[in-house]
């Protein structure tokens, strides 16, 4: 997948798309190619499963972390005023998080005259598993609602369509040829088709969108991968 | 069916409806808002009725009332919210009414945090209202148990004629996970009748009494008794638990909800270090399966039981009448919305063993 070029990318959709764990890798994947990356977790819905909960692991590859208060683990959806650093500072390429629903959405109106000033994308992730984005006309309507609730309108769409660790293949690709079907009727670009870094060969020429590898960072605390839970590997290592 | 990804939270609210509920009182509070939020939207559209009330006091007592018309009915709320609602519980007993209450479990006491904890484990199984009463309490670990178990949840407290709760930590509300709805929606039309409820006499038989109070002592203990009876009744038929690998494992974890499978991880990280270790895990946390515990603990491979909480350790009490001292019994826990690492809990196993 081409890495964003804009200095803002947002990221929107219904929670339970994965849409986190695509603003998370993705902050990733642009802080690996020698961008200078933050990432603001703005979601004003969600109490778990939050981007800021990966602070440590995305400040240690040097990407600046803004989040909705400094108590984000409370239910107080307040803006801290740094966040409006990511508007002005054009050396650095940021992703917003928003929160998964149109409500959620409702944030970036406050942040209108900023965007109205720069380039940004706006993309909208969808999950053919979630209740909400079984049929096309399901998407469109919450796309349409997130669109009206943020006052911006989006710019492309994200395939996320999994079914966490029961994911497969052949979930991914019906996901990518029900995206590609959204995306003709609304006229958008397809941005990529997400999945685990384990389907990359054997998916990344049988999309139609660009295939972005991803690992898991928004665990449950009970999932072992290199580390053997609530820990990351490197803290194991220190 | 195809599998589909769902919330925690929104899961329950949908498998209440499948399950002929059609009447929602509550008020919101994190982390179980999305129960109201989701009744709000698709009850009404089930002919059903979705009404926020203006305290969780109110909530409860519009339960009391729908249940003693006859109405398939829930309320939920979250840890400071269920406390509440106590009263309104121990009236429900008294009075014998059907009804679920859910709880989606937040660090306390008080206020507390909004992040998942198990704080309110003897609140929901030894009564927080007064009185002697008991509630059936189911203890879901993941969000297809979440759905499977809900309509059961109804069925029972229409049987016995009781409260059932569903008790989850945050966790279990919050988080998403692949589920299927293998039961066929229920029909409120086609729920069994219930002849002691006040819908009217139409001058044709004398009038129902919904109450929970007696004057006379003696009339109320010899309530009380009955009660009792019904709660054997419960206490013989309705007992579930889950067990994995424990046949001749060394360390027995007991655990409920998340930490359940915190356990199951951690007994992952045993295994790789040469022990056997396996999880007993309650599913009613009352009726509480002590019986089951026992013959688990009771096996000669057994060297420790560990007791895995989201608190400072509650149920531990009850892990303790069930092993019965046949086995040393230890605890680990965090409490106030901090989570325990699958490493943590293999660790206490260790130290029990005493590596």
């Amino acid at each position: 997948m081409k890495l964003p070029e804009k200095q803002i990318t947002i990221i929107s959709g219904h929670y339970g798309t994965g849409k986190t764990e695509f603003a998370v890798n993705l902050a990733f994947a642009m802080a690996r190619d020698g961008r200078k990356t933050a990432l603001a977790d703005l979601d004003i819905v969600n109490p778990y499963f939050r981007s800021y909960e990966r602070t440590r692991e995305l400040e240690r590859e040097g990407i600046a972390v803004f989040v909705t208060s400094n108590f984000g683990k409370a239910d107080i959806p307040a803006l801290p005023p740094d966040i409006m650093s990511i508007f002005v500072n054009r050396q650095q390429q940021s992703i917003i998080d928003l929160g998964g629903d149109p409500v959620g959405a409702r944030v970036l109106g406050y942040y209108q005259p900023q965007l109205d000033r720069i380039d940004f994308d706006y993309w909208f992730v969808i999950n053919q598993n979630r209740v909400e984005n079984r049929t096309i006309e399901g998407v469109v309507r919450y796309l349409r609602l997130t669109e009206a609730a943020s006052k911006q309108r989006i710019t492309g769409i994200v395939n996320n369509t999994h079914l966490g660790d029961e994911t497969t293949a052949e979930v991914i690709l019906r996901g990518d040829e029900f995206a590609a079907k959204v995306a003709e009727i609304i006229n958008l670009p397809i941005i990529c088709t997400v999945g685990e870094r384990c389907f990359e060969e054997e998916l990344k020429s049988r999309l139609n969108g660009s295939f972005f590898a991803i690992d898991r960072y928004m665990t449950k605390p009970w999932e072992l991968g290199d580390h053997e839970g609530g820990q990351f590997a490197w803290q194991q290592e220190a | 069916m195809a599998k589909e990804l769902w919330k925690g939270n929104e899961a329950i609210a949908e498998a209440a409806i499948r399950a002929g509920c059609r009447c929602y009182f509550g008020y919101p509070i994190t982390p179980q808002s999305e129960i109201p939020e989701y009744m709000s939207l698709h009850m009404p559209k089930a002919g059903g009725v979705f009404l926020q009330s203006e305290s969780e006091i109110a909530a409860i007592n519009m339960v009391y009332g729908a249940s003693g018309a006859g109405a398939r009915v829930m309320t939920s709320s979250s840890s400071p919210g269920v406390s509440l609602k106590q009263e309104g519980i121990s009236y429900m007993c008294g009075a014998e009414l059907p009804g679920v209450i859910v709880n989606v479990m937040r660090g306390g006491p008080g206020l507390g945090t909004i992040q998942p904890a198990q704080g309110d484990y003897f609140q929901a199984t030894r009564g927080g209202g007064n009185g002697d009463y008991r509630l059936i309490v189911f203890a879901p670990a993941n969000i297809q148990e979440v759905v499977d178990l809900m309509q059961e949840a109804f069925e029972l407290a229409d049987q016995y004629r009781m409260p059932v709760m569903m008790l989850l930590d945050g966790m279990i509300g919050q988080m998403m996970e692949p589920i299927e709805w293998k039961k066929p929606p229920v029909s409120p039309d086609d729920l069994p009748a219930k002849p002691w409820a006040t819908t009217g006499t139409k001058e044709g038989r004398a009038p129902n009494i919904i109450n929970s109070l007696f004057i006379d002592p003696e009339a109320c203990n010899v309530h009380n008794q009955r009660l009792e009876e019904k709660y054997r009744r419960v206490i013989e038929n309705e007992q579930r638990y889950e067990t994995n690998d424990t046949d001749g494992a060394e360390v027995i974890f007991v655990a409920y909800g998340t930490p359940a499978r915190l356990a199951r991880a951690a007994a992952g990280l045993l295994e790789k270090e040469g022990i056997k270790a396996g999880v007993f895990r309650p599913v009613t946390v009352w009726p509480y399966p002590y019986e089951a515990l026992h013959e688990v603990a009771i096996q000669d491979s057994v060297k420790v039981v560990v007791t895995v909480e989201m608190s400072t350790g509650q149920m531990v009490d009850d892990v303790r009448i069930g092993v019965n001292g046949v086995k040393p019994v230890s605890f680990i826990g965090q409490a106030g919305g901090v989570i325990p690492t699958p490493r943590e809990v293999a660790n206490a196993a260790l130290k029990a063993l005493g590596r």
